[in-house]
């Protein structure tokens, strides 16, 4: 982008995992039978009470202190007015002025530089059921388990620059949540959605241009895909001598391309007015302080922390950070007493390779901190050789258990005593003696390879220090 | 004056998913206008430094427990609906289609 600044916010719905909806007690709970878990109150029956939630509540709040916002010492809840089938009541119980949150912000970082994207606002809402639209196209089938789950809706401000900040924020936003643990934050389960909003405007002005909305935007990277789209397409647009109009597009990633959505029937007008089932609230500071407590140390912390007390670099910090349980692991295992950039070394490098391969989190393995703590502590040890490692590592990640045990079943012990290793390579050095005389005669490479054949006779057990050291020994000898 | 016009009831109909026939309309028009005109009496009061009122009860804090109660059993729930196919309400296709 050249001429043009981008302007992007974004709108994000989680689901609160408490155990019941947000007003009835119908469990909430996904992937059940359809329409198992719903009662007279969240189909919308006529004449039913519905009761608020106190958990919901206590997470909306959780939520909101976490994103650093003022807490609305008064709320209430409204009326949200539409007609869709996936909505029973044609209405959903929302908070329209007086949302539980209110002018946060989440810090994300950008070439090394930290930028805080503002959050406008935070409130609870229920969500609606879900439409299952037959491939026939002869009608949608209507899940209503859905309908009632309390979810927060958190409202960015246009602070967003550019495709990747969408994306950094969505990130970060995501690990709060998890740190918290108010939702599980799955997108593929839907119980973490995203709608984005972009718009350009050469740079310089100061008023925003015409927006358009994207939805159905079901990964993170997808978000940032369907906005550097956007971006460009919007681009063209003007610069053709053109208007963006104000729609509602989607992205396909099988296109790579934005399209326009058919907006729902009728104008959008919600008309809000004060739900008058559910009593309003009053938060007071006590009740705020118990919730500050239950927050647990969250990602910026934890990453300031590793790099000041583990010594690690800023990125180690920020990669082990992302996820608390793979940041929960990590510091498990350095409590286990192995070294933080060793095991930092290992959950970056293979065990992550491992987990994107089996699309699986660290929760997910047999293997415990305490396994990666003492495979490393082997390693430092010089019982086993890297190379060893890496074959014990496969048998740990895949079954769980002890390293050490591991190594003795299998025989994998690193061979580090001279005399039984002078004795193993002699054979081995008679056999290719003319490399020891091309070593002595310049030929560095040749080194190398009688390592390399060592290694091999020695299924890798040989110590390669010792066998460097006994190599270059022999051949001083000649 | 007229407060409420045909327009506004056609558009109010429209979003709550009625239709009506002109003379229909017409009736609302001016039934929907007396409604209006009744409660504008309240108009009359001054309210002037007076916190606007979003419920009749002066309670706060109602909530329950988050514990999980019986559901409805499906067949139970779904009753009332006219189509169904696995267990769902069976509608219309409704898809915001590209």
């Amino acid at each position: 982008m050249s001429n043009f600044e981008t302007v992007i916010g974004l709108e994000v719905h989680v689901e609160l995992k408490t155990k019941t909806k947000a007003f009835c007690g119908c469990a909430n709970q996904f992937g059940a039978e359809p329409n198992t878990n719903t009662c007279p109150i969240c189909l919308g029956h006529p004449g039913v009470l519905p009761i608020l939630n106190h958990e919901a509540v206590d997470y909306a709040i959780k939520a909101a202190l976490a994103l650093n916002c003022e807490i609305s010492r008064e709320t209430k809840f409204d009326r949200k007015n539409y007609f869709y089938p996936d909505n029973p009541k044609a209405y959903q119980i929302s908070q329209f002025d007086q949302p539980i949150g209110r002018n946060g912000y989440i810090e994300i970082e950008l070439d090394g530089e930290k930028k805080r994207i503002g959050v406008h606002r935070l409130h609870l809402e229920e969500d609606a059921g879900k439409l299952n639209h037959l491939e026939d196209g002869s009608g949608s089938l209507v899940d209503f388990n859905r309908v009632g789950t309390p979810l927060i809706e958190i409202v960015s401000e246009a602070d967003m620059r550019d495709p990747h900040e969408a994306y950094l924020y969505l990130e970060k936003l995501k690990a709060i949540m998890q740190y918290i643990d108010v939702s599980d934050v799955k997108m593929e389960e839907g119980s973490l959605r995203c709608d984005a909003n972009i718009s350009i405007r050469p740079f310089g002005q100061t008023t925003f241009g015409t927006k358009t909305e994207l939805k159905n935007l079901n990964s993170f990277t997808f978000v940032e895909k369907g906005l550097a789209y956007e971006e460009k397409r919007q681009e063209k647009v003007l610069l053709s001598g053109g208007e963006v109009v104000q729609e509602t597009r989607r992205y396909n990633d099988a296109t790579k391309a934005t399209t326009v959505m058919r907006g729902k029937e009728g104008s959008e007008d919600y008309r809000y007015f004060p739900e008058p089932d559910i009593i309003k609230l009053k938060i007071d500071q006590e009740w705020i302080d118990r919730i500050e407590a239950e927050i647990p140390e969250l990602p910026d912390s934890r990453q300031k922390r590793y790099v000041e007390e583990f010594g690690l670099p800023e990125y180690d910090a920020m990669v082990l950070t992302q996820a608390k349980t793979m940041s929960d692991f990590f510091q498990d295992a350095v409590a286990e007493g192995a070294d933080a950039k060793l095991v930092s070394n290992w959950l970056m490098g293979d065990v992550s390779a491992y987990l994107n391969s089996k699309y699986k989190t660290i929760d997910q393995v047999p293997m415990t901190a305490k396994g990666l703590a003492k495979l490393v502590q082997l390693i430092e040890k010089g019982t086993i050789s890297s190379k060893i490692a890496k074959k014990v590592f496969k048998d740990l990640i895949e079954k769980g258990g002890d390293p050490e045990e591991i190594v003795k079943a299998k025989g994998l012990v690193q061979i580090s005593d001279e005399g039984a290793l002078r004795e193993m390579l002699a054979p081995i050095l008679e056999a290719n003696k003319q490399s020891m005389i091309d070593y002595k005669n310049g030929k560095d490479r040749a080194l190398g390879f009688l390592v390399g054949q060592v290694m091999k006779q020695t299924h890798g057990k040989a110590n390669p220090k010792m066998v460097n050291k006994i190599i270059l020994e022999e051949i001083d000898k000649l | 004056m007229s407060r409420i016009n045909e327009e506004q009831v056609r558009y109010v109909a429209n979003l709550a998913r009625l239709s009506f026939n002109d003379e229909e309309i017409k009736t609302f028009t001016t039934q929907l206008d007396d409604i209006i005109g009744f409660a504008e009496q309240l108009n009359e009061l001054d309210t002037e430094g007076i916190e606007p009122t979003t419920h009749v009860l002066d309670m706060y804090n109602v909530m329950r427990e988050d514990v999980v109660e019986p559901s409805l059993p499906r067949e139970e729930a779904l009753k009332n609906a006219p189509l169904q196919e696995d267990g769902q309400v069976k509608v219309p296709l409704i898809m915001e289609a590209d």
